[in-house]
């Protein structure tokens, strides 16, 4: 019982009382350098919002749960639930048609993507807002023959109509080009073994190549939501009182921009926040098959990358 | 006494762009016959076992599979492509393993293997995975039924793709190179289980690098070099013997 091996307890080893050497954790003063000046610049950044009265927290939480407010939120989610979906099932028609034999529906899909991806999406709501005055009245007949229905296109194209006709193709253009990566990332040796086993093309892309892509389309798509989620506030401009209309018309009459506009900051996060949750549960759905670390919630997850020390991977699994 | 044979080739012809790499195949297998396709690669041994369930489109000559035209149907003296399903149909009666398994990773072992004749088929899945089950057994991997095909080694997988193809109870089982991706020590395993598919009759063609297996497994052994059958017949006469000279210089340099 010397002190040598009273030291020896601090590199965890005599503790145990077994023979066999024991790792040292290795000590980074540089860490813990850095972790100190973050946590002076965040002391700095939370005294300034308590303390500076002209944030005006009052007026931040009294227009939180707002009636105006709070139908202006219902507006954007609906909105960027419906431009997501009509540019996801967009996005899988075009990327399936880029990887056509018929070289004219290949021209057609890149046309398609380069129109949407290449003009401002700003432009594109405007100019759908506006069609009437390029196309007074629209109809659906025979082309250079007979028409069947006409409607005229104040009436059929809503502020509604427009936002989600621009929203919904301009994302099904960047949608086209993320579906077309996860597809090209599944092993051409699953098609064929699909089509062995007497598949028909069709099955073969729902059962087998779809689900395997999925791994690869979630993350950006789930990105893709998130960014949605904040540029519906872009129809503002076509008076949809979506949620960043209903605050700019909250404080032209009262003038308390700023309170407002956090007011609206704290609803994306919180419905970002949402969203990057159900990301996390798809992504694990769609990973079932080759993770090693099997069924572990968000929590969880979250626990083993803060404290990396605790992280166990498992080896049931087995190999990779 | 003329039986139908399970498969017939007829003058098969296969370019791969203006690369002519099956130049003419003449072949029969009758029904329970083990054929063993060796020969260097490149020779279009497996492009040839690709045609046979439509893989690969034949550019020219005929493959019948049970008297059948594989892909194609004969209309005036032309011959037409068949619509997918119908392709889709005739390929389910031929089983198929390959050499890098192509086990579906999104499912477990056991969803692999009702997949097909539940989808295709439309059989009850509690048929499916009864025979499913049985099959497992058979390839000796009971206990594996629920695991995901990454986790099992690669003879594992193997054993399994072949599980797969069984259960859509096909007349004609193909296996490309089924053990040239398998560390050495798990080839055995995979044989195991053909010998056992072989000794029960099945219909089989095996493009393998395997002499040893050819010689002890097949009924008949074709021997092919750029693109065409150089000889073939029974494993002792191809394999013990060979009459022509590039058979000799292959054998020389696999078996040394």
């Amino acid at each position: 019982m010397t002190n040598t091996e009273t030291h020896a307890s601090t590199e965890r080893s005599a503790h145990s009382g077994d023979a066999t050497l024991k790792v040292a954790t290795a000590r980074h003063y540089g860490q813990w350098i850095v972790t100190t000046v973050l946590i002076v610049i965040a002391a700095v950044i939370v005294n300034s919002l308590l303390t500076n009265p002209r944030y005006q927290w009052d007026v931040v939480f009294r227009y939180f749960r707002d009636v105006q407010v709070v139908n202006g939120l219902v507006t954007t989610i609906v909105l960027t639930v419906i431009a997501m979906a009509v540019g996801i099932v967009i996005g899988v028609l075009v990327a399936v048609c880029r990887g056509s034999k018929n070289r004219s529906v290949v021209a057609a899909a890149l046309a398609y993507a380069g129109f949407f991806r290449g003009t401002p999406l700003l432009v594109q709501l405007i100019f759908w807002f506006n069609l009437a005055a390029l196309y007074p009245v629209l109809s659906i007949g025979i082309p250079f023959g007979p028409t069947l229905v006409s409607g005229a296109a104040n009436t059929l194209l809503t502020p509604y109509v427009a936002a989600i006709l621009g929203l919904g193709l301009n994302e099904g253009a960047y949608m086209s080009e993320i579906v077309r990566a996860g597809l090209q990332s599944v092993d051409p040796g699953q098609t064929q073994a699909a089509q062995a086993l007497g598949m028909r093309k069709s099955q073969v892309f729902r059962r087998i190549v779809l689900p395997q892509a999925m791994r690869v389309i979630i993350p950006p798509t789930g990105n893709q939501a998130i960014s949605m989620l904040k540029t519906t506030s872009l129809v503002s401009v076509i008076a949809i009182p979506e949620i960043l209309f209903r605050v700019q018309e909250i404080y032209s009459r009262t003038y308390e921009v700023i309170p407002l506009l956090i007011t609206v900051s704290l609803w994306y996060l919180v419905v970002t926040a949402v969203l990057s949750t159900g990301q996390f549960y798809l992504e694990r759905h769609f990973k079932r098959g080759d993770s090693r670390i099997q069924g572990r919630s968000l929590l969880a997850t979250l626990r083993a990358g803060v404290i990396p020390r605790r992280a166990k991977v498992t080896t049931e699994g087995g190999r990779e | 006494m003329t039986a139908t044979p399970m498969v017939e080739a007829n003058r098969v012809h296969k370019y791969y762009g203006s690369n002519l790499v099956v130049r003419g195949i003449d072949l029969t297998v009758a029904e329970g016959e083990v054929l063993c396709l060796v020969g260097p690669s490149g020779s279009g041994k497996s492009t040839f076992l690709r045609c046979i369930n439509h893989l690969e489109k034949v550019d020219a000559g005929t493959i019948s599979v049970a008297g059948e035209l594989v892909g194609y149907r004969e209309h005036n003296g032309r011959l037409r492509e068949l619509r997918d399903s119908e392709i889709a149909k005739r390929r389910s009666e031929i089983g198929m393993v390959f050499q890098h398994f192509n086990l579906f990773p999104h499912m477990t072992v056991l969803e692999n293997l009702i997949e097909a004749p539940v989808r295709v088929r439309r059989e009850k899945p509690t048929e499916a995975i009864e025979r499913g089950q049985a099959l497992l057994t058979r390839v000796g991997l009971a206990d594996k039924a629920d695991a995901y095909p990454r986790s099992l080694s690669g003879g594992q997988q193997q054993r399994v793709a072949i599980a797969r193809a069984l259960n859509m109870r096909p007349k004609l089982m193909l296996f490309d190179e089924p053990t040239s991706a398998l560390d050495p020590e798990l080839v055995g395993e995979v044989l195991d289980v053909m010998r056992g598919l072989a000794a029960d009759g099945m219909s089989m063609i095996v493009v393998t690098h395997e002499i040893g297996f050819a010689r002890e497994v097949a009924n008949t052994v074709a021997f092919m070099d750029d693109g065409v059958i150089v000889e073939s017949g029974p494993p002792a006469q191809v394999l013990g013997d060979p009459r022509h000279e590039r058979t000799r210089s292959f054998l020389a340099k696999v078996l040394s």
